[in-house]
């Protein structure tokens, strides 16, 4: 009714308040991501500093004392068993983030340079199985290498061996195996992104100026795609150097890893600070471990050239 | 000559799929022995059978953990998406300062060990008072699924056209009501992709569940429970096939409405990019 008289005082409005809003962009983006940010400070930074405090203290049965104290960290360091089992975990996530790397890069390549119209499809044919449980994965291993398993029976009905092998479960080789193939997708993928992002008339410059397939891959595809092969790396080592799963149930006496450890601790053991301090430790040499794979994959990339 | 025939798709091709049948062998193993009527899987096989997938619902634990495993499932998934809508959508229309950082964090239990993450809320939910629950499960569970959400989401909103919500702005529609009405249908497709990869997580996931529960068992518990009985074998077999086939559809309908909500706002990328 009174639309044309009061028709200019409100739009005059919203535009000043749409000028409000727009100098006001970084404050409106901050709240509206401040829920989620809030709930990863409280379940997750929150959490670990909890655990770093309790690194320092000391249990007495079911109390806390809380003077600060390094003896958990003298256990975790010189203890053999810990020490063993530290050795034992960063050896099984370097050894796997190796094995996955060398497997994943030539499908990636495959995929990025031969995929042609069909590269989402082969993509989500490699990723599909390991949206499955992984709990269920590990159990499918330990079904494939048990002593009348897969493997085993089928190898004896071939008539390649005589008895069932013993060798193939509980020990580190099939902690390796099984976690070699639970995290191959999560290989692919950073790879597969470096190289998408390959010019390829940088390939067909080098072949224009005389160098061989061969060589172009190795001194510009190659290259060009470490930033892929150190997220790669990293993605596979940092989860699983902490394992808990994969040890536990094909690993055996042989294959026990620190995170079996770290459980016992707060499980049966019952010295939650001794879990503690073992997390800590865990995460510290990974950490440092992480940072001097991208140095040396930095370092190769720039021989490359 | 050889090298450039090496490095051609011919031998690449043969890699590619003996690749791939590493990658399902294993997996097809479970389904395989689930039919079989031999109680231990190993070969030759022995005869066609459903007696195990008939006895599953015979069993009150087993559709306990099943009914706890679809309560959490749907909390953690709808929560997660929510904070991952939030979180999407402030990382791909606002800039300022801070904002990688918050994205890093937001993103970093994916690339943490599990074990201490779940070790570390269990000692702050101890510390809290909180007694353990599904509910204390599902607040683990949300935070493994924000990252998953948040890419999912990020890659249905990122290359939005934001021309459409300014021509929205200027007609006098209010912030949320161009969220409501211009936004969230573009995205819905993205949105529900999410739903789904998170109630696949939720569902899946192990080790945040097996600490942070208290004596109600989500179906992977269950399943570990199970596994220390040889004898109780078949029957895993059995509810790990259908899991696994859950899993799969799941995660194809994901990826279908992804596909469709990247297409609609004209943009590549996500979770297999």
């Amino acid at each position: 009714m009174t639309a044309a008289a009061e028709g200019s005082p409100p739009l005059r409005m919203t535009r000043a308040r749409r000028n409000a809003l727009l100098q006001s962009e970084p404050v409106q983006g901050f709240a509206l991501i401040s829920p989620t940010f809030l709930y990863a400070l409280i379940l997750l930074v929150l959490p670990i500093l909890v655990v770093i405090a309790h690194s320092f203290w000391t249990q007495h049965y079911l109390t806390i004392d809380r003077t600060f104290t390094l003896e958990n960290y003298r256990v975790a360091l010189t203890e053999p068993i810990y020490r063993d089992l530290l050795w034992r975990s960063l050896y099984i996530s370097l050894t796997v983030s190796l094995f996955t790397v060398i497997l994943a890069y030539p499908i990636a390549y495959f995929i990025s340079f031969h995929g042609g119209r069909h590269k989402s499809l082969w993509l989500f044919l490699i990723t599909i199985p390991f949206w499955t449980s992984y709990l269920l994965r590990v159990m499918s291993w330990k079904v494939i290498l048990g002593y009348n398993g897969v493997l085993n029976s089928g190898l004896m009905g071939l008539g390649i061996i005589d008895e069932p092998s013993t060798a193939l479960l509980y020990n580190s080789s099939a902690v390796i195996i099984t976690l070699t193939h639970a995290w191959a997708a999560f290989a692919i993928l950073p790879i597969f992104v470096s190289l998408e992002k390959v010019d390829r008339t940088l390939v067909e410059a080098a072949t224009d100026l005389g160098d061989g397939p061969l060589r172009s891959f190795l001194r510009v595809t190659l290259p060009l795609s470490a930033p892929g092969v150190i997220s790669a790396a990293l993605i596979v080592m940092i989860p699983t150097v902490g394992d808990y799963v994969t040890p536990k149930l094909v690993g055996g006496k042989d294959g026990v890893m620190i995170a079996n450890a770290i459980q016992a601790q707060f499980g049966k053991a019952a010295n939650w600070p001794l879990g503690a301090a073992l997390s800590v430790t865990t995460m510290l040499i990974v950490t440092l471990m992480a940072g001097a794979t991208v140095l040396i994959i930095r370092a190769l990339q720039r021989l490359a050239r | 000559m050889r090298a450039r025939r090496f490095l051609s798709g011919g031998w690449l091709s043969v890699y590619a799929f003996l690749y791939i049948v590493f990658l399902y062998l294993p997996v097809i193993f479970l389904p395989i022995f689930s039919i079989n009527t031999a109680p231990t899987p190993k070969f030759p096989l022995t005869g066609f059978t459903l007696q195990w997938y008939a006895d599953l619902p015979h069993t009150p634990a087993l559709l306990d953990a099943a009914w706890n495993s679809l309560k959490v499932g749907v909390s953690a998934s709808v929560l997660a998406t929510v904070l991952g809508i939030l979180a999407a959508r402030s990382i791909t229309r606002y800039r300022y300062p801070g904002r990688r950082t918050i994205h890093g964090l937001i993103m970093a239990p994916l690339v943490l060990p599990e074990v201490i993450v779940a070790i570390s809320m269990l000692l702050v939910m101890l510390q809290l008072g909180l007694s353990l629950s599904l509910f204390t499960v599902v607040l683990g569970h949300v935070l493994v699924c924000i990252p998953y959400s948040m890419t999912v989401l990020t890659s249905g909103f990122e290359g939005f056209d934001r021309s459409l919500e300014e021509a929205s702005a200027d007609l006098g529609e209010s912030a949320f009501g161009t969220f409501r009405r211009v936004t969230l249908p573009m995205v819905a497709p993205a949105i529900i992709s999410s739903l789904l990869v998170c109630f696949t997580i939720s569902l899946d996931e192990f080790i945040i569940a097996f600490f942070l529960t208290g004596t109600e068992a989500t179906l992977p518990i269950y399943i570990w429970g199970q596994l220390r009985f040889a004898s109780k074998l078949p029957g895993v077999l059995a509810l790990g096939t259908l899991l696994l086939v859950a899993s799969f559809l799941l995660m194809t309908i994901a990826e279908i409405l992804r596909r469709r909500a990247a297409r609609r706002t004209q943009n590549e990328g996500g979770l297999y990019a």
